[in-house]
């Protein structure tokens, strides 16, 4: 039915293996056909900019160019937040003026025009075509389920980069979820910085972000954090139960990607992508959730 | 390494600094709506406000010894809701490359982490993250930090051990040396 180029990004060979076989198991439910950039490299992410904005642009505009060799001008669709706004700076740079083209394309070694347009996994799931496809698919429902859509930071801002529906409210992804039954609520921190690297490398400074995060979603009535990036997972969902316990937090808070709440309502079985793979226990809301929403009227 | 800037080499590169973000220092007002919105400004020692106030007088010295320009997170909730649009992530970038440039490092183990994921890359062509852990932990002598979450990683595969490379990694690396080459501006 539709056909583009895939960014898969790094984290989706590890931590983020459940959130690519979600994937994979929803393109396939309705014939979305992702075709991965032929040899594709790290985007850099945070710490190529940190250093050098050279080698920040160099690294995606590559991927760019090996996307635009077949010519065909297919659209790029990013899973991970931060590779898509890497892509995003990458194509505009090389948009912007005939110069930078020239300085990027002699340090990949590769022409590299950008006409390969950029998009966001949120951007292209909400669009009315894919949005008719997914729900065509649904036998399942998640109703009467709160979730508290986490947009981050990368798929809203800079808002120029990113072209986000609404920097300071999205609400693609809350449109998909809703098509599963479940509710979407309205919350303070959808587009709060999980802290990204600086979980790692700054831990004290950085660990009240998602202290933060979570206990907003909880006190708005959410039942789970639902996210569409593999990082913004992984910090939400691992470091969740050392940081309640040093923040005395009271949330306990399953994060899905929101893949998998379409691939759940869609009849995958939930060890197809790894729901038992999850740091906070995942399996047993859903469970209970697909109990109670019954099929898809 | 260290060097002192005086007014006229603070002021000097500030305003390269300012020019290289796109940024027009004058237009900052010191409303402070950076700073209200800003997740990390509870561990900075400088404001987002407080380093955009700097640069307008050249006080170039309290940016480059701060630790602010390395724990900003480049969220860019500041640029966005900024009346005038002023790109504080860049001027915090910039400010932290030449800091470093000039033997600053105002949070070790921050440049610690970029530098290991840069070899990373450079080495691949691709990140792992357990490798990049790993080398962190040992590197900046931080052992046992996330290590509780192996186990869990190890029993779902979630730490590859396949090969993950691009097709010549050789190719990348000789990309990121010719950007390094061509340097960071003045920096």
């Amino acid at each position: 039915m539709k056909r583009c180029y895939y960014f898969p990004g790094c984290s989706m060979a590890a931590t983020g293996k459940g959130y690519q076989q979600s994937i994979d198991a929803v393109a396939r439910k309705i014939g979305l056909e992702l075709v991965a950039i032929p040899d594709w490299n790290c985007c850099g992410a945070t710490a190529a900019h940190t250093m050098n904005e050279r080698m920040a642009l160099a690294l995606p505009a590559r991927n760019l160019a090996r996307a635009e060799q077949d010519g065909g001008g297919m659209e790029i669709a990013v899973a991970c937040a931060a590779c898509y706004s890497r892509m995003q700076y990458a194509r505009q740079a090389v948009l912007s003026s005939p110069e930078k083209r020239a300085e990027i394309e002699a340090i990949i070694d590769m022409p590299c025009s950008g006409s390969n347009p950029v998009i966001s996994f949120l951007e292209l799931f909400s669009r009315p075509e894919l949005m008719e496809a997914v729900q065509a698919k649904l036998t399942k429902n998640l109703n009467g389920l709160k979730v508290a859509c986490y947009y981050g930071c990368l798929t809203s801002r800079p808002s120029a980069i990113a072209r986000p529906d609404d920097p300071e409210n999205p609400m693609q992804m809350d449109r998909i979820v809703a098509l599963t039954g479940a509710e979407p609520v309205a919350w303070d921190f959808k587009t709060e910085c999980c802290g990204a690297s600086h979980q790692v490398d700054a831990p004290k400074a950085a660990q009240p972000l998602i202290h933060r995060i979570l206990t907003n979603a909880r006190e708005h009535g959410a039942d789970c954090i639902v996210t569409a990036c593999p990082l913004c997972a992984l910090n939400l969902d691992m470091r969740q139960s050392k940081i309640m316990e040093t923040f005395g937090g009271d949330y306990a808070l399953p994060v899905y990607q929101f893949t998998e709440l379409l691939a759940l309502c869609m009849g995958v079985h939930p060890r197809d992508f790894g729901l038992h793979t999850h740091f906070t226990p995942a399996v047993g809301l859903m469970r209970n959730a697909l109990k109670k929403g019954g099929d898809q009227a | 390494m260290e060097e002192c800037l005086n007014a006229r080499s603070g002021a000097e590169l500030a305003n390269s600094i300012a020019a290289r973000a796109g940024v027009k220092l004058h237009e900052c007002y010191q409303c402070g709506k950076c700073t209200a919105g800003c997740p990390m400004a509870h561990a900075m020692d400088l404001m987002p406000r407080q380093l955009v106030r700097y640069m307008q007088l050249g006080r170039m010295e309290e940016i480059l010894g701060s630790k602010s320009v390395w724990l900003c997170a480049s969220c860019h909730t500041c640029v966005e809701r900024c009346p005038h649009s002023i790109d504080i992530p860049s001027l915090m970038e910039l400010s932290r490359q030449a800091a470093k440039a000039r033997g600053r490092v105002g949070v070790k183990t921050v440049d610690m982490f970029s530098g290991i994921f840069m070899q990373n890359v450079k080495m691949f062509g691709k990140s792992h993250e357990a490798l990049m852990e790993g080398v962190y932990n040992v590197t900046t002598g931080r052992f046992m930090q996330d290590m509780e979450n192996v186990p869990h990683m190890l029993k779902n595969k979630m730490v590859g051990i396949e090969p993950h490379t691009t097709n010549n990694p050789e190719e990348i690396k000789a990309l990121i040396e010719r950007a390094l080459e061509m340097g960071g501006e003045d920096a």
